[in-house]
């Protein structure tokens, strides 16, 4: 029996991992499978609702959203994992090394929220400041999410810009390699006035499937 | 910088056979861009878990111990060029040994275990090395086609160091003879990648007298050493 550790190709089947003779195969990545309904209270809760507790420097932010399928109906078993940069735009993380933004106090950069009955879902955060992109590129403010549910095999990501930043999205490499049409799939809407008390409120929904359907990235 | 997805071990949005995708897959593919700060970075400081949280077997005790029988699941997370992937979050939930999760949306007649409510997490050590004390989970029915039953799984939620590193999996149980009829283990395209999530049983791992022993290591994308041109 092989070992499940290196996944080595039974003879006669060709190895993925094997790409040109003489290379030492590699063990192959182990896949994604779905989370399936269940996950809620191994994986919600645990104090990680928010990348940002209160107190943390920024302008409070709201991102509200559903998550729907294909017949529009709300997806209620859905969780979405969101990464962001702090206000000054920077991860909490060792590979962000520069010096010209800071880490701030108890910002960590990372929530999980689950969607209800009716699919929504609700983010408290600070807003993320720019970040940079390959070469000298600089990125609009983002948040990072993926989705996960019954149903989807793999984890879907996209990314959620903002309305009110249309310069630096217009800057934006990312949204510039997406189809011009799409771009809006990936910009939360602000709700009422720029200078309505905080917290500012976004929308931004997910449909899985159809029309309105955000793009997907794979990297 | 992160290597590729690898294609053989990466399922398709839509699945036919997995009836949950028709309604949920992406009718558009994915839109591929180049790594940045944003997917080479990742949640580093998730918050420390208890030591007995990896202990299936004591960590939902209300009096009594878990029925079911013992087992021990162990393993390392690593690269695909065999690097550990040291002081990474590993979380798992299950259905306790008679096929029931403890979850308000299982219908599944079979009865609930006062003792045992399927969860744990642990933090990889500094070789990669994880370790689970639980029972074996069974084997339930599902709504997906006629007579369909999910083989026995863990379900496993792992970060390593980026989120381009993300993985949210299931590990299998080596002989069951439901692993050949699971469209969710069979959307994985190569079959070498689908036998990269059955465990393989240990010895080495046994606890004499107490549980038998499985091995299961989970491979995370790898780094260039030299991040390409272009």
């Amino acid at each position: 029996m092989r070992h499940p550790r290196f996944g080595r190709a039974e003879p006669g089947e060709e190895d993925p991992n094997a790409r040109s003779q003489g290379e030492v195969p590699r063990p192959g990545q182990t896949p994604s499978q779905t989370i399936g309904p269940f996950f809620s209270s191994a994986l919600l809760g645990r104090g990680r609702d928010t990348p940002a507790p209160p107190g943390v420097r920024g302008t409070r932010i709201r991102v509200e959203g559903r998550v729907l399928d294909g017949a529009g109906d709300p997806v209620s078993d859905a969780m979405i994992e969101v990464w962001q940069a702090n206000a000054d735009g920077r991860y909490d993380h060792p590979s962000d090394r520069r010096e010209d933004a800071e880490v701030h106090g108890d910002f960590h950069g990372f929530a999980r929220l689950g969607t209800d009955t009716a699919g929504r879902f609700r983010l408290e955060t600070v807003k993320p400041g720019p970040v940079p992109g390959r070469g000298n590129a600089r990125q609009a403010p983002h948040l990072n999410l993926v989705v996960f549910a019954r149903g989807l095999l793999d984890h879907l990501c996209t990314r959620a810009y903002f309305s009110d930043e249309p310069e630096a999205n217009a800057a934006d490499p990312v949204l510039a390699a997406v189809d011009p049409p799409r771009r809006d799939t990936l910009i939360a809407v602000l709700e009422g006035a720029r200078q309505a008390p905080l917290p500012l409120v976004y929308r931004f929904d997910i449909r899985l499937q159809g029309g309105g359907e955000p793009v997907f990235f794979e990297f | 910088m992160f290597r590729p997805r690898g294609a053989d071990s990466r399922p398709p949005n839509r699945f036919h056979a997995y009836g949950s995708t028709a309604l949920r897959a992406p009718s558009r593919p994915a839109v591929a861009i180049g790594q940045t700060l944003s997917e080479t970075t990742g949640p580093s400081r998730l918050a420390g878990v208890p030591d007995t949280d990896a202990d299936l077997t004591r960590n939902a005790r209300a009096g009594g111990e878990p029925q079911g029988e013992r087992i021990v699941v162990s393993g390392r997370v690593l690269d695909e060029d065999g690097r550990p992937v040291p002081d990474t979050l590993v979380e798992i939930w299950q259905t306790n040994a008679a096929g029931r999760y403890r979850h308000p949306s299982d219908g599944h007649d079979a009865p609930l275990d006062p003792d045992f409510s399927g969860e744990g997490r642990t933090r990889t050590d500094e070789e990669g090395r994880y370790r689970f004390l639980t029972v074996k989970p069974g084997a339930y029915p599902w709504g997906n086609h006629y007579n369909a039953w999910r083989p026995a799984h863990i379900h496993f939620s792992l970060f390593g160091p980026a989120w381009a590193t993300r993985l949210v999996t299931q590990m299998y149980f080596p002989g069951d003879p439901l692993l050949g009829l699971d469209p969710i283990l069979r959307s994985v395209p190569g079959e070498a990648a689908r036998a990269r999530l059955v465990a393989a049983f240990s010895l080495d791992v046994t606890e004499p007298g107490r549980a038998l022993g499985y091995e299961w290591d989970i491979v995370l994308r790898g780094r260039f050493d030299t991040p390409p041109l272009g």
